[in-house]
């Protein structure tokens, strides 16, 4: 009898600042209505780095915790793809530092990705296809943001920071990736130039034909190329940059609120860019149970999303007990004032 | 600290390295050539737990030239589980939450970035221990 060799997730670790600010702090500034806008974005708060914190930073507190989980050599990890809009460097990787920091250096291949919110993604379906193919043992993708929204823009309300890191291989699986597949167009609803320090948007055109487009196609396409529907997935996680996108895109493709409830951390933290469907999976693996089967669709400006079907593994359970979850991340937090935030995020100029 | 020096110093900044005697087994951080006390050379790299407790601490609030946004911090002599003493600040605390004896561990941090064009350098701050359940 042969056993089919399978890809997947060997560690996963997360890492969210505990600085918050509240939706109905930022609202007051601005003379807008707290209640609603925290009610229309399905979002109380978000998460802020502290002052000491960016990406690179909160990018290997996740690493660590992902190769803790995994229990492996380090050195054995031949692949470090970190996935941001906001790395802090313009020109010089921040995947070289994570490498550094976790013992993957020297024998190992670096780079920093951007498609906006699904660089992380793209970063596993590269470490996927790496270990698929036998080139390497372990690939770790990272996708971190500490993002920033220009002040008074609706942006401003969710963009917030956190990170995720998977560490891929094939043998003592916590979950298999059993299929990915992506869609992809040029589409211009969301941007930032160089040099520039805010993000633009295309306002409503970030909806319709951009996010759930992309989204819904996805997803549809995985399930049609699996043989799978809706109700074959215990759970399923959607980019999160509100709660409202993702509730909407479940209930279109005929999922329940209850599949899609563990993944909406968007509440809590606010939208994590890069992080944000990665850690909408890791809250779901913290509770899963083994065999259950998860459908993922991530989502990047510009625009594309990466759709995965992973299944949970024996020995989840034990397997997670290792490392933090992102429930102990949502508890321990600190909450700020406008004033203070705005110190926290460089917007005072000393 | 100059680029060349940050550079050289990264194993340690970016993940406590240190150096152990092979002979004797007497651990050092930082790490260093010989041994002091058999005078083995060369010694071997030695990683830390990055586990301690706070021996002791001050609150910062006058700082050197770059770190006024952030004061006030919290700065402490830690000793290492393994043995060695270092000072490094503490981060992840309020002022009430700090004490003698207190459980730390390893943080990933920002130590000081050069105005907006210079070079970032990263590494080991410290935490209360279990975090974010230490409070728990
Ligand atoms: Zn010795």
């Amino acid at each position: 009898m042969t056993t089919k060799r399978e890809i997947g997730i060997v560690g996963y670790g997360v890492y969210i600042p505990r600085f918050r600010i509240k939706v109905d702090e930022i609202a007051r500034i601005w003379g807008q209505p707290g209640e609603l806008v925290s009610k229309s974005l399905g979002v109380f708060e978000k998460s802020v780095p502290d002052m000491d914190e960016d990406t690179a930073t909160i990018a290997v507190e996740a690493a660590r915790n992902a190769v803790k989980m995994a229990s492996i050599n380090p050195e054995e990890i031949r692949a470090v793809y970190v996935g941001s809009e906001s790395h802090p460097y313009a020109v010089k990787p921040t995947a070289t530092i994570v490498a550094e920091a976790i013992g993957a250096t020297p024998d190992t291949t670096a780079a920093d990705l951007e498609f906006a919110c699904k660089a992380g993604t793209a970063g596993v379906q590269m470490c996927y296809g790496l270990v698929k193919s036998k080139e390497m043992k372990f690939g770790l993708a990272i996708g971190a943001d500490c993002s920033q929204g220009r002040p008074g823009d609706a942006l401003e309300y969710t963009a917030s920071a956190g990170a995720c890191a998977l560490l891929i291989g094939d043998k003592n699986l916590v979950a298999s990736i059993d299929h990915t597949e992506s869609v992809t167009t040029d589409t211009p609803d969301f941007w930032r130039r160089e040099g520039a320090t805010y993000p633009s948007h295309g306002g409503r055109f970030t909806g319709e034909p951009a996010y759930f487009k992309h989204v819904l196609t996805a997803a549809r396409n995985i399930m049609e190329s699996t043989g799978t529907k809706p109700s074959d997935f215990a759970y399923c996680v959607f980019h999160e940059p509100n709660a409202k996108f993702p509730l909407a895109t479940a209930k279109k493709l005929g999922f329940t609120k209850e599949q899609l409830a563990p993944s909406l951390v968007v509440r809590y933290i606010g939208n994590t860019y890069s992080a944000s469907s990665m850690i909408g999976l890791a809250a779901v693996l913290d509770i899963a149970k083994p065999s259950d089967r998860i459908l993922m669709a991530s989502y990047g400006s510009g625009a594309g999303s990466d759709a995965f079907i992973y299944t949970v593994k024996e020995g989840i359970e034990e397997r997670r007990k290792s490392t933090p979850h992102v429930q102990d991340y949502l508890d321990h937090k600190f909450y700020l004032d406008y004033s203070m935030y705005a110190k926290h995020r460089g917007k005072i100029k000393m | 600290m100059s680029v060349p020096r940050v550079w050289r110093r990264r194993k340690v900044l970016y993940r406590l390295e240190g150096a152990k005697c092979p002979k004797c087994g007497k651990i050092y951080f930082p790490a260093r050539e010989r041994c002091l006390e058999c005078n083995t050379t060369p010694l071997e790299e030695y990683l830390f737990s990055g586990y301690g407790k706070i021996v002791t601490f001050t609150w910062v609030y006058t700082p050197p030239k770059g770190f006024k946004s952030r004061i006030p911090y919290c700065l402490a002599i830690i000793e290492l589980e393994e043995g060695p003493r270092l000072t490094a600040q503490v981060v992840a605390v309020e002022q009430n939450d700090v004490s003698i004896g207190m459980p730390v561990e390893f943080a990933f941090r920002k130590i000081a970035s050069e105005g907006k064009e210079g070079v970032i350098t990263y590494g080991f701050k410290f935490r209360p221990k279990g975090y974010p359940n230490h409070a728990k």
